[in-house]
């Protein structure tokens, strides 16, 4: 059913785009970019490297009809991993029709949606799965399949979804870093749901800004995005991601008052075992011109706790974060994060993270990030502190 | 508000003000409410715009903007900007509720993230995008924002140096500005501003901005095609070069939320 839902959602769009008069707005952007790993420790699998390089290409087409009241975004996305079969990997990230009226908007295909307001841990944000073996950080996604009606209310803003379709999440393979002893079998996901990874999710947010507080309450029905593991032993042992049905309550309130953001997501999330809570919250605060310079520092703390409080399912659950955020205001939009997370249960258990980034000339970005993980016994990937490089072309 | 405002300007209209000491501060405001209400009813807008950032050694960088206004009655405006270049921030948009006195609201949208994100307006004084600019200088003009002085008549030194200028101090009452006094140079006629010189907090003389090629829209309303930024504590400048000025769109509040600053082209 997956597969015919997108099969029709992909015509359905290509037929508009065909029959949408091309004399309006077309517009064609994307980057190019070449990225490197390197390791600081040798890996500790054979198979595994010390340096991973990699190519990825994002597109954008775009083109509107009607006054702009109707558009479609087209972005697909690849990366080719030197090492990593698994990573070498193409995604639709969007496919989306747009259709726009006064007070409510409607959005029909694969596209991308982010609820929640926090850095370090995203609780509430649930429509779209990680695109892990693209980046460990959280942020790259997978295009999800859906159709979200959009109401623009004077008491906020509501949104409808339903989501046709699941999509597994992303894991390293064999010759990847990052990972544990076993490999993540992605080819044979089990599900809860005997309709698998064709089950329909639904889910609904409302979001209103009221002065200077802002707040969203979410709640979602469907697959987890958050998988277990079941070991498979016979053969060659490998882990099977199986994801069961959950149900979820998501609140996200971020206060902004003078220089200071204070944030909260709290979850209820009640799966095939559980029913617990999950509270994620702190505050970035943001000094101004340090040092007679145009520079902002800003000062970030959260602190994550999960009811269940097993580090092995919520690698957020006893947890505290601090970062810095340096931004440069320059003509070049130099920036830098640095986090430092503490796991509070096992005071031996932390991660340092540094991400920066600078503009060069008009149309390049250069970025590094710097991982470096504690190395213990419970930390499948202690082992493997890594830099990573990235040059990127824009057009 | 805009009644006292048009009474203050029939009272203006029947007066003709001697400068005595002490009424310098009145005058000033005067000058000011009169500034104000020839750039009022302009509804909303939409315009384009080039940035150039310019160093020390003339290495130059350029920025594409578009920026769509609702005029707001008695209350700051409210302003979407659309970033085109640097293309690695296409798609990247800002929201802006302001508000004269208090902190403005504001959101940005990261299309990469597909998130927006409230920020803190605090730092109304800090640079926009890397530019000469600051936000408090780029936000629309409202009489509470300053206290009032007037200091002199002047030419306006615009390009035929034809027009007469009063010269007003402007004092911000905002508490977060990154200004100690305001310079401007508003000329006899049409109250358009031609030059302004902003000191810094430690009284020194900053910046200064000009004003050059006012067109008239709507038969109404001015604006000036070209900014000229000089920093000259750093010897960087910016120039701002306006384009495709358009009024009356029928934009309004639904053009400016949340949801149309994550879908806006």
């Amino acid at each position: 059913m997956f597969d015919k839902t997108l099969q029709l959602i992909v015509n359905c769009i290509l037929l508009f785009f065909l029959l949408s008069p091309l004399s309006h707005a077309f517009e064609f952007s994307g980057k190019v970019g070449m990225s490197t790993m390197i390791y600081q420790h040798a890996p500790l699998y054979e198979v595994q490297h010390r340096q991973q390089a990699s190519i990825l290409s994002e597109l954008e087409f775009y083109h509107d009809w009607n006054d702009a009241q109707d558009s479609l975004t087209f972005k697909p996305y690849i990366r080719i991993d030197q090492h990593d079969n698994k990573r070498s990997h193409f995604d639709i990230r969007e496919l989306m029709w747009l259709h726009v009226r006064d007070n409510w908007e409607l959005r029909t295909g694969i596209g991308k949606v982010f609820w929640g307001v926090n850095e370090s841990n995203h609780l509430v944000d649930i429509i779209n799965q990680d695109d892990q073996v693209d980046d460990i950080n959280g942020e790259p996604k997978l295009g999800q399949p859906m159709i979200n009606l959009s109401l623009i209310r004077d008491w906020g803003i509501i949104d409808f979804f339903i989501l046709p379709g699941f999509r597994e999440r992303t894991f390293p393979g064999e010759e990847g870093r990052l990972r544990g002893f076993l490999v993540v079998d992605t080819d044979h996901a089990l599900y809860e749901s005997s309709a698998g990874r064709n089950h329909t999710d639904f889910a609904l947010r409302w979001n209103h800004t009221i002065s200077d507080f802002d707040i969203g309450v979410s709640y979602f029905q469907g697959t987890n995005r958050d998988p277990r593991y079941k070991i498979n032993v016979p053969g060659k042992p490998d882990l099977i991601p199986y994801y069961d049905q959950i149900n979820q309550l998501g609140l996200d309130f971020q206060a902004t008052l003078e220089g200071w953001l204070w944030k909260l997501e709290a979850i209820q999330r009640k799966d095939e075992i559980d029913n617990y809570t999950a509270v994620s919250g702190g505050f970035e605060y943001t000094i101004n011109g340090i040092m007679d310079s145009s520079s902002d520092l800003g000062l970030i703390a959260e602190y994550s706790w999960d009811e269940r409080n097993n580090p092995t399912l919520n690698q957020f659950q006893n947890d505290m974060m601090l970062g810095l955020r340096l931004g440069f205001n320059d003509a070049q939009s130099t920036e830098i994060l640095a986090g430092w997370l503490q796991y509070l249960d096992y005071s031996e258990l932390r991660s340092f993270q540094i991400e920066a980034s600078r503009r060069l000339g008009d149309d390049w970005k250069f970025s590094l990030d710097l991982r470096i993980f504690s190395d213990n016994k419970i930390n499948p990937i202690g082992n493997d502190d890594q830099l990573q490089l990235t040059l990127e072309r824009y057009f | 508000m805009k009644i006292t405002l048009i009474f203050l300007a029939a009272i203006l209209s029947f007066t003709v003000l001697p400068v005595i000491a002490g009424e310098a501060e009145d005058k000033g405001m005067e000058i000011a409410t009169q500034r104000k209400l020839h750039d009022q009813g302009w509804g909303d807008s939409q315009a384009e715009m080039v940035m150039t950032l310019r160093n020390k050694s003339g290495q130059k960088s350029v920025r594409n903007i578009r920026i769509k206004n609702l005029e707001v009655e008695n209350d700051g405006d409210k302003g979407l900007t659309i970033f085109d270049r640097p293309r690695d921030v296409k798609g990247t948009a800002f929201l802006s509720f302001s508000h004269p006195l208090g902190n403005d609201d504001q959101w940005l949208y990261l299309p990469a993230l597909k998130r927006v994100k409230r920020i803190s307006s605090k730092n109304k004084s800090g640079p926009f995008m890397g530019s000469e600019f600051a936000y408090e200088d780029l936000t629309s003009f409202e009489v509470e924002k300053y206290s009032y002085k007037y200091l002199a008549d002047e030419n306006c030194g615009d390009q035929n140096n034809r027009l007469k200028c009063y010269k007003i101090e402007n004092t911000p009452l905002y508490k977060h500005s990154g200004y100690t006094k305001i310079i401007s140079w508003i000329d006899q006629q049409e109250y358009r501003v031609y030059k302004v010189e902003y000191y810094d907090r430690k009284k020194s003389l900053l910046k200064t901005l000009t004003f050059s090629n006012y067109k008239q829209y709507n038969n109404k309303f001015w604006r000036a095609d070209n900014y000229q930024m000089i920093n000259h504590q750093t010897g960087k400048s910016t120039s701002l070069t306006w384009k495709n000025y358009q009024f009356s769109l029928g934009l309004s509040d639904k053009d400016f939320n949340k949801n149309s600053l994550k879908r806006v082209r």
